[in-house]
C-alpha cells in the first residue's frame, strides 16, 4: 500500500526549510506581480502551497507555514499594505476563514497519514506472521517426516526384535540412516538460510578445480539417488577459477537434489559447465514436466512451494540457490528445456588461472 | 594380543555411547572422558594407542587439550568437529592432530580413519619401495610404477606424490604441502597445488575424475589412500 503520502521522507529540519521557503517564494512572486493579481487570488495560491506541504510534511512545519502565510497575506496583500490592520470587515472574515481552512487542511491531512501509517504497520505485521506460520508449517512437516521415520523404525527394532526378519531389520535400519541424512540436509539448508538472512555471508574466493568439484558432486548425487540418470557435460580444458567453492557446491547440490526430488524416476538430468570471457556458466536441465509458467518467478522466494505439488520440500533449496548466486555476483535463470523440462542457468563472474606460471 | 586402547574425550553422552559401542564391537578397548581436564589426566595415567578428541568441550577447549597432549603424547589423535569448521580443523591438524572427522560422520569412515592413523605409526621404518594397490614408488630410483608401467613424473610431481604417500591415510593441509614442496613463500598459492594435483591424478589415477589415490578434503587439504576399501 504505497501512497503519495509516504513518497517523501525528508528530514525534519529540511521540512521547515522547504515549507517556509515555498510560502516565501509564492508570496514573493505574487508580491512582484501584485499589480496584476487580485489579493483574493493570492490567498488561494498560498492555501494551495500550504496544502501541498501538508501532503508530505509533518504537522509542525505545516502549521508554521500556515501561520506564516496568513501573516504574509495580511501584511503584504490585504489593504492597507505593510500593516497588520484590516480595515474592510469582509477582509477580516476572509483572513479568519483563511486561517481556519489552512489549519483544518493541515490537521486532516496529518490525520489521514497517521491512519495510513497504522494500517501499513498492521499489514506488515500480518504478512510477517503469515510468513512465520508458513515457515513453521513447512518446517515442522519437513523435519517431522524423517523424525517419525527414525522414531517408528527404532521403536519397531526395539520392541519387535523377535518377530522381525533379518531383511526387515536391515530395511528399518537403512530407513533410519536415510532419514538422518535428510534431516542433516534440512538443517544445513536452514543454517545457510539464516546466514543469508543475517547478511553475514562473505564469499571466500579460493582456486577451484571445476572437474574435481563437479565429478565429486556427481558422485555424491548418484550415491544419494540411483533412480535418475545424471550426466555431466564439461567443456574440455576447464581452467581453474577463483570463487567460493562451498557456496558453488551448495548451489549445484541444491539444484541437483531439487531435480531428483521433483521429477519422476528415470528422468534424465544433465549438468553442463562452460567458462568463457570471465564468466562461468552452468546449466542443470531435466526432461521432466518443468515448472508452471506463472510460478517461475516465485519458486526462488523463501518457503515457496509449487501449488500443485504433493511432494515435499521446505521451499528453502531454490531460495538459497538464488541468494548464494547473487552473493557471488551472478544470476540464476529458470526456463523450459527443449524437452519441456526445467532448465536452470547460472552465470557467475570468476577470474580464471589460464596461463599459470609453473614453478617446478 | 592386547586390544588397541582408544580414549574418547567427548562431552555429548549419546555420541560417547555410540562411539564406545562401535569401537568395542570392533575389538577396541575404550576409555571415556567427559571433559578436557579429565581426558588429560586419563591419558597420562593410561596412555592410549589413539585418542578421539572433540573440539567443542565444555571446560577447556579441544585445541588446548590437543596442544597439552602434544607436549608428550606421540600416538595418533583424531579430532571430532562440527561440520564446516574448516579453520578449526586446519589449526588442529597444524597443531599435531593426525586426522579429523566432521559431525555427523559414518561409522565406516570412523573405523577407516582409526585404522589408517594406527597404521601410520607402525610403518615408520625405512622402506626402499612403497607398495600400494596398483601403484609403487621406488625411493632409491625415484621412479613410480602404475600397474607395472613406469609413470613419467616431473620432480615436483614426484616430491608431492612421495610426501602424500609417506603420510598415507593422513590429511595434509594445503599450507603444509605448499610449504614443504614449494617453500614458505608459497603458502597462499593454493592454485599451484591444485594444478599439480590435477596433473598427478591424470598420470596415476585410473579415472582422474573419480580419484582413488589422492582424495580431496574440501577446504582442508589432500589425503593419500593406498589401499582401497
Amino acid at each position: 500500500m504505497v501512497s503519495i503520502f509516504q513518497l517523501y521522507r525528508i528530514e525534519r529540519k529540511y521540512q521547515y526549510l522547504y515549507s517556509i521557503g515555498a510560502v516565501l517564494l509564492v508570496a514573493g512572486t505574487c508580491f512582484v506581480f501584485s499589480s496584476l493579481i487580485d489579493y483574493h487570488i493570492v490567498a488561494f495560491l498560498l492555501l494551495v502551497t500550504v496544502s501541498l506541504a501538508a501532503v508530505s510534511f509533518d504537522i509542525k512545519p505545516v502549521l508554521v507555514a500556515a501561520l506564516l502565510s496568513a501573516l504574509l497575506w495580511d501584511l503584504f496583500f490585504i489593504p492597507p499594505k505593510f500593516s497588520y490592520a484590516v480595515t474592510n470587515p469582509e477582509d477580516l472574515v476572509l483572513l479568519l476563514m483563511y486561517f481556519i481552512i489552512v489549519l483544518i487542511n493541515a490537521v486532516l491531512t496529518y490525520r489521514i497519514r497517521q491512519v495510513e501509517k497504522l494500517a501499513r504497520q498492521r499489514s506488515e505485521k500480518a504478512r510477517e506472521i503469515q510468513l512465520y506460520n508458513t515457515i513453521l508449517n513447512s518446517l515442522s512437516h519437513e523435519l517431522r517426516t524423517p523424525i517419525s521415520t527414525i522414531i517408528g523404525a527404532s521403536d519397531n527394532l526395539q520392541e519387535n526384535k523377535e518377530n522381525l526378519s533379518e531383511a526387515n531389520k536391515s530395511i528399518l535400519l537403512s530407513q533410519i540412516s536415510e532419514a538422518a541424512v535428510r534431516l542433516n540436509h534440512q538443517v544445513e539448508n536452514l543454517l545457510n538460510m539464516s546466514r543469508l538472512e543475517a547478511g553475514q555471508l562473505q564469499p571466500k574466493a579460493v582456486w577451484v578445480d571445476l572437474p574435481e568439484l563437479l565429478y565429486g558432486l556427481d558422485k555424491k548425487a548418484k550415491e544419494a539417488d540411483t533412480k535418475h540418470a545424471l550426466r555431466l557435460v564439461l567443456q574440455d580444458e576447464l581452467p581453474m577459477v577463483k570463487l567460493d567453492k562451498i557456496m558453488l557446491e551448495q548451489i549445484l547440490f541444491n539444484l541437483l537434489t531439487n531435480a531428483q526430488a521433483h521429477t519422476p524416476d528415470d528422468t534424465k538430468i544433465e549438468l553442463t559447465c562452460h567458462y568463457k570471457n570471465g564468466q562461468l556458466e552452468l546449466t542443470i536441465e531435466d526432461n521432466g514436466t518443468g515448472f508452471p509458467m506463472d510460478e517461475r518467478e516465485l519458486v526462488f522466494d523463501r518457503f515457496y512451494r509449487l501449488k500443485n505439488t504433493a511432494g515435499s520440500g521446505t521451499g528453502l533449496g531454490l531460495s538459497i540457490v538464488k541468494g548464494f548466486t547473487e552473493a557471488l555476483g551472478g544470476e540464476v535463470l529458470l526456463s523450459n528445456s527443449s524437452s519441456g523440462g526445467a532448465l536452470f542457468t547460472i552465470r557467475i563472474p570468476a577470474a580464471a588461472a589460464v596461463n599459470l606460471p609453473i614453478y617446478e | 594380543m592386547n586390544k588397541t586402547q582408544v580414549l574418547i574425550i567427548e562431552d555429548e553422552p549419546a555420541l560417547r555411547t555410540m562411539l564406545e559401542i562401535t569401537l568395542q564391537s570392533n575389538n577396541y578397548s575404550v576409555h571415556q572422558a567427559k571433559k578436557g581436564k579429565d581426558g588429560l589426566i586419563m591419558a597420562e595415567n593410561h596412555p592410549p594407542d589413539l585418542i578421539l578428541l572433540d573440539l567443542g568441550l565444555p571446560d577447556i577447549g579441544g585445541q588446548q587439550v590437543l596442544a597439552e597432549l602434544r607436549t608428550w603424547f606421540t600416538n595418533p589423535i583424531i579430532i571430532i568437529s562440527v561440520q564446516k569448521e574448516e579453520e578449526e580443523i586446519i589449526r588442529a591438524l597444524d597443531n599435531g592432530a593426525n586426522d579429523y572427522l566432521s559431525k555427523p560422520f559414518r561409522t565406516g569412515e570412523l573405523l577407516a580413519r582409526i585404522r589408517a592413523a594406527l597404521r601410520s605409526v607402525i610403518s615408520e621404518d625405512y622402506q626402499p619401495v612403497l607398495q600400494f594397490s596398483g601403484l609403487s614408488i621406488n625411493l632409491e630410483e625415484r621412479t613410480v610404477k602404475r600397474e607395472e608401467e613406469l609413470v613419467k613424473l616431473t620432480t615436483t610431481e614426484y616430491n608431492l606424490l612421495l610426501l602424500l604417500a609417506k603420510n598415507e591415510g593422513k590429511v595434509l593441509t594445503h599450507a603444509f604441502l605448499l610449504r614443504t614442496i614449494w617453500g614458505p613463500g608459497f603458502i597462499n598459492q593454493a592454485q599451484y597445488l591444485r594444478v599439480f594435483i590435477a596433473q598427478l591424478r591424470k598420470k596415476i589415477e585410473p579415472n582422474p575424475n573419480d580419484p582413488t589415490y589422492i582424495i580431496t578434503e574440501s577446504g582442508v587439504g589432500y589425503r593419500f589412500l593406498g589401499m582401497f576399501g
